[in-house]
């Protein structure tokens, strides 16, 4: 399988980028295609090895050899297959994914590892390209009903799979859109919005029934829930921000990040927005506080707003360029990351603990940070934090986004309505299976896993469906997967 | 005393039915029939002299059994008889019984009424008993007490028989009766009674002696009053020690040297038979013979019983032998017409009895000799003018003078040779066998009455699978993605199976936690040590598919009717051919079609009832008439499951032998199943004499539409291509064994079953091994209905019905478990780097973590804590510990040159030990580095392809290890792809750059036991210093082969699991050849136990072993040192891409590739930290169970107990009891090695050649010895070759440095591994093996002065001569026998004819030939070159010209290389042949026909462009 010595002959070379001076004057994403042979060299690359740790890197345990395969030998129609058989969405983790598979690639050892996620998008492009993709209604229904609610990526893995075992589903989704985060969370330039929306199109036609702007407990009542359906999967995210508690936090021009997203990615989508609402970076001085990936994606949303200059604050130590020896192959490396964003310009900085905002006329005007060092574990196993005594300084900005992650999903409502038990960091509480506490009801995704990849997701509402087909028929032939 | 002796009874794993032995054959005869005394005397002279082929155990006066079979000593008889009261009538006029009793008086008499009674019965006159004398004294301890009473009875010739052959046949009526009468008995008396022999014209004295005991323990043979024509002797080399008098030889009628490995299928097949005997000499009588083989008979004995029904049946002498033990009729051998159709014929009503055998047989006035096809034992004869003949498996074992000698020859193979006293004359086989095929006009009775496919009409509806159905049936019969990309696909493409790398790390079929196919449950049994693999691919000539199918007549008639069967030419049918066979209709033939599907839907138990229905169908069948039988699973639907292919036809299989109408019928397989080659040959193996599989085929087609095979595979080749694969990949399976005709391996059933219980295999799989328990018929059919309910699950259809990924062949997340995953992977290389224990214990707890998933054996088992555990400070420390570690045998070539130097200086570093795998080692790594580090490899491998094994290589070895067999194939030899051999490689392999080197599967010096025996000896003298190991791999009756080994006097055995790793093996050997080693531990460690051989050998054991854990239970079951290699290979960065095979190794391991080798990151340190993690592993188990060293814990099997925590749905069956029953043994007996081999080594000829060669080897000065050899003296010129070796390296001495004549007849291996600087002369004769292993110096051998015979017809040196030589030059005036230089890389030789199979695998080294050579030439020979003189013209068809190309000598450079060494050869040897030569050269020289190997011109004309001569070519 393979060409055995591929990975001798060719280089990695993933598509190019578009200039980023280019890029940040549209919302289009930044990749430029890759040539037919580009695509078939880079899969001549993998060697299919017998213990393709790729395979484990990747939470859905894609089938990475074998399509890498299938694009060496043209076979693009059975690559398609291949990839979808693990993945029901793989043109968004083909865009979006961090790709813990590619640190995870045997040729990573030693050098570049296979441009393993640009091959998924490349595959799963050609397949919409080609008309391959249609929607697959299944032959026979069993009559079984289920509602799956919110409809972020694990919400729409369970809501397909469950579909083509038979079973008729209701998605809701409290939002004008379907899609969560991949379509109000994450900007275009990373994930087109008619990208989501050709996927949902299908799913609609395979026979799931979509309801937006319904909130379950408020719009219908948890009785006629339980009443209607023969079973819930509760896919609802984990949306709750962390919050930074300093002084000055209520002052004007300081947002949560995904307040700041959502607005920007309606407005590209051709919502209005009255000027009172506008939170915008254009000719602004914004600072961003974390440095993760929703982070990243203010950065780029604010210079393509226009905005005069954009830090980027984090509290951690600058990851080191190359993996220490505690952090050997195949581990997730704790390196620094530079996504594209970082590319169009801002200034990161780290070990920068913000102690406060201060302002005028209710708005914030400075930032007030000091310089922390990190020393070593407490018996928790946690660094231990130090203020370097004297490092006090301040930042004049006008525009401040929090981006510091999200700590579970909202309790007030459905949650607490439905009754279903939290774990100890307040994310729903599950089986293995993903059964929650109350029978009949499953959770999965970040609700469950508590923020995380799409990847994850998706992973999490195949195996919520699989239990919960299992659930109603006693047996399941839809995969399992392990978590 | 009297207890069953251990021999007779099962013991824990040990199964007497998996004894074996060999041994040194002779005979000697009047050619005229006139009988003397001294043939008597000659015959033991013969057996004192053969006696270093016997053996014994621990008893060193006890030998495995030696005994002596003459004609009725009519004179002496009757004289003693008289003493006793006893009037014996005329010479024929009685029968002579010779027969062992009981010692227990009451139990003697007991016996004796019985027989006096049937004597009666049976109308004959009983006459009485006499004592024979038996004088115990010199015999061992052993013997003794086993010793019978041993007694013969006379008896007079009965009014009704009229003559000595009625009378003939009527004693073995009684001997059946009586056999039968005492089998029958629920006491053992049968166990401790034996009729040796029981006839009218010959007698057998034998019993547990050594060879030169015979003649003391019994007078007889000494009083010059008995007398006989001739006597057949036999000493026996047996694998164990627990003494049987029985099992010496002569048999009643042969003699045997070797191994039959068809025997299971042959008594399958007789047994079969038996319900359609009828013989008019027998009448009512045949009954009375029934069972014809004895059960529980030896391979030999069963022989024995056959061959004497045949001729009891009317058969001659010659003719039975003919059909029992045919010779090679394939396409490429040359045979007449008449010879061809009387094998054909006689095909039709029996399979050959196939193995290594050279069979020596007597009805009393004649004497057949007959060798196997493959000529695997060596049988030399000379006839003197005085009419005496003197056969023996050596020349020399009676001193006859040179001037008598008329004949001096020996048994070519596949050949009979007849001496038939009545006649007064030798009758070659040409005479013979022309005579008896013209018996009958058999080549009209098969054109009038054989049937081939080809004469059939087409079918007029070939059945075909409807699209919409195929993913359905792929998913009922289990097919995974990785059969189709990773089996099929190569099949389909290339024809040859799937060849893949490193060692399977899949739990065994009963602890998969998924369904997995009945397939899996069997593992392939193969030959090791005690008889030969064969070599199918480049001795490819003797084997054959082509088989009849159909109803069999009585085996005792002759009848145009017999051949009106189905001939086929292969055993996969395509389905237009199995529509034809099903549309049959031509004279009897008839076929019927039974479904062998069930209906799922019934309750559970319908499987069973299904196969009891399917039985009762075929039957019905039978008796309709119908003489084939086509089981078909076609049909599969929602409601019906197919019942597992190998069950349907192993069931029907077994019951129609019960029921005694097997061989009225053919059985033909149609099903979905079967897509691997190890499906084939399990149902072939379990008697289908056909297979259609219909999906496979359906799925190429499919493969090949989609446009997955390439453009230019259609379906129509795809299929072609996979049948092709299949009989290849069958008859590598059935070589594996030793077995060369799908015929014999039809039924022989050469499996072992692992997960299977008793109940199953008893009533569906009869008389399998099956040791440990496991499954029954209920769990194998809920693996049915889940395979079949992945398809038709509730009657819910999914969209999506993707194949199941598998994930047996590479690691899948959702697929097969595999023990080394990403997880354990990267912990391990994550503690070994940075050394941390605490990282180690999560690799391990992973590892040996049984709750979740079991794969192993070992994971069933539990220790047994101490009640007083110790402080880890009272165990031994591991420091100690890891100096019983070894790293596996992975040759320099598989693995890159700083993989292997790692490894070596890791395990230098802290006393552990490397081994350098089959590819031979740089000799600069012999000297230390400068920093103290060693890059030598203390154990140096010596393997069938002995690639650099030069003397040096030997002396500069700690251990010296003889690879048997490897666990990822056993019965197969390595291989290195092409891609490898690199001019290094090449350099250091003595072979051709870039040519794919595949070792030869047997070692052509080991082709039994004795063998062996006779290579660790070999070794011994070449290095006295090193431990000799002999590598075994594990499989039922292993242990014996290992007690063999111990007897053999190997110092250190090797068990090895069938697990372990390669760098290229098909991947049907790696998944289904061999057994965990944890099975054949515990057999071994039994068995040497109870034979007290266990305090002389040391125990070690490999195969995949991980952790400390596995460590302590591998010690427990008896091992004390202990192998790695895959582990080790992960320290150092290996991360199982199996790759090996490709050259592609990312991590600069397995490769040769340049630019991967600077890759190597790997550390000797990380190897450290493993061994000494593992060790630490393991003394903490120690402390636990309180063991304070590694020696108190070996074997105690008694400290271990099942695991019985796991509930799982297969694994609950599993009986481990048979693995931890510790032999009962007195208290003196050692459970570990404590004692040296006694190697015999002070009798060797050598320390008188050391002495005198002193000035030699202190000062280099010339020296000349003169002394008379004679075949004891075996080995010579070794062990001094090893002293030159020692002090002067690679190059030994200046040329004629040492010098030495020898006259008489050489031993075995003289002059083996000579090293340069020595020159040996030979005056005389010389045995099989002769030069050897060769280095350097020279070796000449010349008749004795005073020969009359024409040396050029004469043999002069036996077999194998050359073998594996690496240097030196050779002139032997004469013939030499069969595998002449096999594997030769560097000597140069001229000899004057060679038999089959000469300059096999030859890499390097000219060889010149001045006479006929035998068939099968030049096969797989990639290097050095060859001249042929062929006088006749008949050269280009005996050679084979698939690696080679055939040249005129036209160049000056050939001329001048072949005119010298032929001047030479003149003088030296004063050959008659090469004067002549010499003498014509100008008319001559046109028909000397110059070998040249393609690979090899490639590489030469490729280094002269780059200006590189041959001896500048880079040592890198």
């Amino acid at each position: 399988m393979g060409k055995p010595t591929g990975f001798l002959e060719f280089h990695r070379r993933p598509p190019e980028r578009r200039p980023a001076q280019e890029r940040v004057k549209d919302s289009k994403e930044f990749y430029l295609e890759w040539s037919e042979q580009d695509a078939r060299d880079q899969g001549a690359r993998c060697m299919n090895c017998a213990v393709p740790f790729c395979h484990t890197g990747c939470p859905l345990g894609n089938l990475i050899p074998e399509w890498n395969h299938l694009v060496y030998l043209g076979q693009w129609q059975r690559a398609l297959e291949r990839l979808h058989a693990t993945n029901n969405f793989p043109e968004f983790t083909g865009r979006i994914c961090p790709a813990p598979c590619e640190p995870a690639c045997v040729l990573s050892i030693n050098e570049d590892p296979v441009t393993i996620e640009y091959m998924e998008k490349a595959i799963v492009d050609r397949g919409f390209q080609e008309g391959w993709i249609k929607p697959e209604p299944p032959a026979s229904r069993t009559g079984k009903r289920v509602a799956v609610i919110g409809s972020g990526p694990a919400g729409l893995a369970a809501s397909q799979q469950l579909n083509r075992a038979g079973h008729l589903v209701t998605l809701f989704e409290r939002d004008e859109y379907i899609g969560g985060l991949l379509r109000l969370g994450i900007p275009d330039f990373k994930l087109e919005k008619h990208v989501v929306q050709r996927r949902v199109d299908i799913m609609a036609e395979e026979g799931v029934i979509f309801r937006t702007g319904v909130s379950v407990g408020r719009d219908i009542s948890i009785d006629d829930l339980k009443k209607d359906f023969d079973a819930v999967c509760l896919t609802i995210g984990a949306s709750q921000a962390r919050e930074i508690p300093v002084q000055g936090r209520e002052l004007n021009g300081i947002h949560l990040a995904m307040e700041y997203l959502t607005q920007q990615n309606r407005r590209i989508a051709g919502h209005n927005v009255s000027p009172a609402d506008a939170i915008t970076a254009e000719g602004k001085r914004v600072v961003i506080l974390g440095g993760g990936d929703t982070g990243a994606d203010c950065l780029g949303t604010a210079h393509r707003q226009g905005s005069e200059i954009v830090y980027q604050l984090e509290l951690l130590t600058q990851a080191p360029d190359k993996r220490p020896p505690n952090n050997p192959w195949p581990q997730w490396p704790q390196v620094l990351r530079i996504s594209p964003a970082h590319e169009e310009g801002g200034m990161r900085d780290y070990n920068v603990l913000t102690k406060g905002f201060s302002g005028k006329d209710g708005k914030v005007e400075e930032l007030n940070a000091v310089r922390v060092e990190w020393g070593a574990p407490d018996e928790s196993g946690r660094p231990v934090m130090k203020e370097v005594p004297g490092s006090e300084f301040s930042i004049g900005v006008d525009l401040v986004l929090l981006a510091m992650g999200f700590v579970h999903a909202e309790h007030e409502g459905l949650v607490a309505d439905l009754g279903v038990e939290l774990d100890g960091r307040g994310n729903i509480k599950t089986d293995a299976e993903r059964a929650t506490s109350v029978p009949g009801i499953f959770a999965a995704g970040d609700s469950v896993r508590g923020a995380s990849l799409v990847v994850w997701a998706i992973a999490e509402g195949r195996q919520a469906a699989h239990s919960v087909d299992k659930y109603l028929m006693g047996q399941s032939s839809l995969p399992s997967v392990q978590l | 005393m009297e207890k069953l002796p251990l021999s007779q009874c099962k013991h824990g794993l040990y199964d007497p039915r998996y004894e074996r032995d060999a041994c040194g054959v002779g005979l000697v005869a009047n050619i005229s029939g006139k009988k003397s005394h001294d043939i008597l005397e000659k015959g033991m002279e013969i057996l004192v002299n053969l006696s270093h082929r016997g053996a014994c155990g621990c008893d060193p006066l006890t030998g495995d059994g030696a005994g002596i079979l003459i004609q009725i000593p009519h004179q002496f008889l009757k004289q003693q008889c008289a003493d006793i009261g006893i009037n014996l009538p005329g010479q024929g006029e009685y029968g002579v019984g010779m027969v062992f009793l009981p010692s227990d008086l009451g139990q003697r008499q007991t016996c004796e009424a019985l027989v006096q009674q049937v004597i009666e019965d049976e109308g004959q006159g009983f006459l009485g008993w006499r004592d024979v004398p038996g004088n115990n004294a010199e015999i061992g301890y052993i013997a003794r007490d086993s010793q019978p009473s041993i007694r013969q009875v006379f008896i007079a010739r009965g009014s009704q028989v009229h003559d000595e052959a009625h009378f003939e046949r009527k004693l073995y009526v009684i001997r059946k009766v009586i056999e039968r009468a005492l089998g029958q008995r629920n006491d053992d008396l049968g166990e401790h009674f034996y009729i040796a022999s029981l006839s009218c014209n010959r007698v057998v004295y034998k019993g547990l002696l050594l060879g030169t005991q015979i003649k003391g323990f019994y007078p007889d043979l000494s009083d010059p009053a008995m007398s006989s024509a001739f006597a057949m002797v036999h000493a026996r080399f047996s694998t164990n020690t627990l003494g049987s008098w029985k099992l010496a030889h002569p048999y009643r009628l042969v003699c045997h040297n070797g191994e039959i490995n068809t025997v299971r299928g042959n008594i399958n097949w007789m047994t079969a038979r038996q319900a359609m005997f009828s013989s008019d000499q027998f009448g009512d009588d045949m009954e009375k013979l029934f069972p014809i083989i004895t059960p529980g008979a030896s391979d030999t004995a069963a022989f024995d019983n056959t061959l004497e029904l045949l001729l009891a049946t009317g058969r001659s002498l010659p003719h039975a032998l003919m059909m029992m033990i045919p010779e090679a009729t394939g396409e490429q051998v040359e045979v007449s017409q008449d010879k061809r159709d009387f094998y054909e014929y006689h095909s039709s009503m029996m399979e050959p009895w196939d193995g290594p055998a050279l069979i020596a047989a007597t009805d009393g006035t004649r004497i057949g000799v007959v060798l196997d096809r493959n000529g695997l034992r060596p049988f030399r004869y000379v006839v003197t003018k005085s009419d005496l003949l003197v056969m023996a498996s050596e020349v020399g074992v009676l001193d006859i003078p040179p001037e008598e000698i008329r004949i001096k020859e020996r048994i070519h193979p596949g050949r009979m040779f007849l001496l038939d006293t009545n006649e007064a004359r030798i009758i070659d086989d040409q005479e013979l066998k022309a005579d008896l095929s013209r018996r009958q006009p058999y080549g009209r009775w098969l054109a009038d009455n054989k049937i081939t496919l080809d004469e059939l009409p087409e079918p007029k509806d070939v059945k075909k699978l409807v699209p919409e159905t195929l993913d359905k049936l792929q998913r009922t019969f289990g097919y995974t993605i990785e059969d189709l990309q990773i089996l099929m696909e190569p099949m389909a493409v290339g024809g040859t199976e799937a060849i893949g790398s490193m060692g399977n790390d899949t739990p065994l079929a009963v602890l998969s936690g998924g369904p997995q196919l009945l397939f899996s449950y069997f593992k392939q049994l193969f030959a090791q040590v005690s008889n030969p693999p064969l070599d199918a691919i480049r001795e490819e000539l003797v084997t054959s598919l082509e088989a009849f199918i159909g109803s069999e007549q009585n085996l005792f008639s002759e009848t145009p009717e017999h051949s009106h069967q189905l001939k086929l030419k292969q055993p996969i049918l395509s389905n237009a051919e199995l529509e034809k066979v099903r549309n049959i209709s031509v004279g009897k033939m008839m076929a019927s079609t039974c479904s062998t599907l069930f209906d799922i839907q019934e309750y559970e138990g319908s499987l069973e009832l299904a196969v009891d229905k399917l039985c009762r169908q075929v039957s019905a069948a039978v008796e309709a008439g119908s003489t084939i039988i086509i089981l078909s699973d076609r049909g599969v639907d929602a409601r019906h499951a197919p019942i597992p292919s190998l069950l349907a036809t192993a069931a029907v299989h077994h019951h129609l032998i019960r029921e005694g109408t097997r061989t009225k019928v053919g059985l033909v397989v149609e099903s979905g199943e079967p897509r691997e080659v190890m499906h084939f040959a399990l149902l072939i193996g379990y008697g289908a004499g056909a297979i259609n599989p219909y999906l496979a085929f359906e799925i190429l087609h499919d493969l090949a539409g989609r446009d997955v095979l390439g453009g230019q595979v259609d379906g129509y080749i795809a299929e072609k291509n996979f049948v092709k694969a299949v009989g290849k990949g069958v008859l590598k399976i059935m070589s594996k064994m030793g077995i060369s005709t799908v015929q014999s391996y039809r039924g022989a059933q050469i499996f072992e079953a692992v997960g299977l219980n008793e109940e199953l295999v008893d009533r569906y799989f009869t008389w399998t091994s099956s040791r440990i328990q496991g499954i029954g018929i209920d769990t194998i059919e809920e693996e049915t209905r889940r395979r079949h309910s992945s398809s038709y699950a509730n009657g819910r259809v999914w969209a999506n019905m993707e194949l199941d990924q598998g994930g047996y062949y590479q690691w899948r997340r959702d697929g097969e478990y595999h023990m080394y995953n990403p997880e354990t992977i990267s912990l391990l290389q994550q503690s070994t780097g940075n050394n941390s224990y605490e990282t180690y214990e999560k690799f391990a707890e992973s590892i040996d973590r049984r709750d979740r998933q079991l794969s192993t054996l070992r994971g069933l088992m539990d220790f047994k804590s101490s009640d007083t555990p110790l402080l880890i400070d009272e165990v031994e420390p591991a420091s100690e510990i890891v100096k019983r570690f070894a790293t596996g045998a992975i040759s320099l070539g598989a693995i890159s040159r700083e993989a292997h130097e790692t490894l070596a200086i890791a395990t230098n570093r802290i006393g552990a030990k490397s081994n350098t795998g089959e590819g031979g080692e740089d000799y600069r790594r012999f000297i230390p580095d400068p920093n103290g580090d060693s890059r030598k490899s203390a154990v140096k491998q010596v393997a069938s392809g002995r690639f650099g094994v030069t003397t040096n290589y030997l002396v500069n070895a700690t251990d010296l290890q003889i690879k048997m067999a490897q666990g990822s194939k056993p019965g197969e030899g390595g291989q290195l792809p092409g891609l490898k051999v690199d001019e290094y490689i090449g350099w250091i392999r003595h072979t051709t750059p870039g040519v794919e080197l595949i070792s030869p599967p047997p070692h052509h010096d080991i082709y039994s036991i004795e063998d062996l025996a006779q290579l660790i000896h070999d070794l011994k003298n070449v290095n006295p210093q090193a431990r000799i190991h002999v590598k075994l791999v594990s499989e039922i009756g292993v242990g014996i082969i290992a007690a063999g080994v111990a007897k053999g006097h190997g110092d250190v055995v090797l068990i090895s699991g069938d697990s372990g790793g390669t760098g290229a093996s098909p991947e049907s050997s790696i998944k289904h050849a061999g057994l965990p080693w944890e099975l054949g531990l515990a057999e071994t460690h039994q068995v040497l136990l109870m034979n007290d051989l266990r305090g002389r050998i040391v125990v070690q054991t490999d195969g995949q072993l991980k952790t400390g854990r596995d460590v302590a239970v591998a010690c427990l079951l008896g091992a004390e040192e202990f192998g790695f290699s895959t582990a080790p290979l992960i320290t150092m960065g290996c991360i199982m891409l199996r790759k090996c095979h490709l050259n592609t190794c990312s991590v600069g391991i397995a490769t040769q590739d340049p630019e991967l080798r600077k890759r190597f990151a790997g550390k000797p340190e990380s190897l450290i930290n493993y061994f000494f993690f593992i060790a630490e592993h393991l003394r903490r188990i120690m402390a636990q169970m309180g063991f304070r060293t590694v020696n108190e814990m070996v074997g105690r099997m008694d400290r271990l107990e099942p695991h019985n925590a796991v509930e799982h749905w297969k694994a609950r069956g599993l009986d481990l009891t048979p693995m931890l029953q510790l032999p009962e043994v007195s208290d003196n007996v050692a459970t570990y090695c404590q004692v040296a081999q006694d190697h015999g080594l002070d009798q060797a000829l050598d320390h008188q050649l050391i002495e005198l060669s002193k000035a030699a080897l202190e000062n280099g000065e010339r020296v000349d010895i003169q002394l008379p050899i004679r075949n004891s003296n075996r080995v010579v010129g070794t062990m001094l070759s090893g002293e030159v070796a020692k002090r002067y390296g690679e190059e030994g001495l200046p040329e004629d440095t040492i010098n030495c004549l020898f006259w008489g007849s050489a031993g075995q291996s003289y002059g083996a591994f000579l090293a340069g600087g020595i020159s040996l002369t030979l005056e005389g004769d010389a045995n099989d093996h002769f030069c050897k292993g060769m280095s350097g110096g020279r070796s000449v051998v010349y008749p004795l002065e005073g020969s009359t015979f024409v040396p050029e017809k004469t043999t002069i040196v036996g077999n194998v001569v050359l073998y594996g030589a690496t240097g030196g030059k050779v002139f032997i005036r004469g013939l030499a026998g069969e595998r002449f230089a096999v594997r030769n890389s560097g000597a140069q030789v001229v000899v004057e004819g060679v038999g089959d199979h000469g300059c096999e695998y030859m890499t390097g080294g000219t060889v010149i030939v001045l006479g006929a050579i035998g068939r099968n030439f030049a096969a797989g020979m990639s290097g050095g070159v060859a001249y042929v003189l062929d006088e006749d013209g008949s050269f280009a068809s005996l050679c084979n010209v698939d690696m080679v190309g055939l040249e005129p000598v036209v160049e000056e450079d050939d001329r001048t290389v072949l005119r010298h060494l032929i001047e030479e050869h003149l003088h030296y040897t004063k050959s008659e042949s090469a004067r002549r030569v010499l003498e014509t050269w100008e008319d001559v020289l046109p028909r000397f026909v110059k070998v040249m190997p393609h690979d090899y011109k490639r590489v030469l004309e490729e280094r002269k462009e780059s200006g590189l001569t041959t001896e500048s070519v880079s040592i890198g």
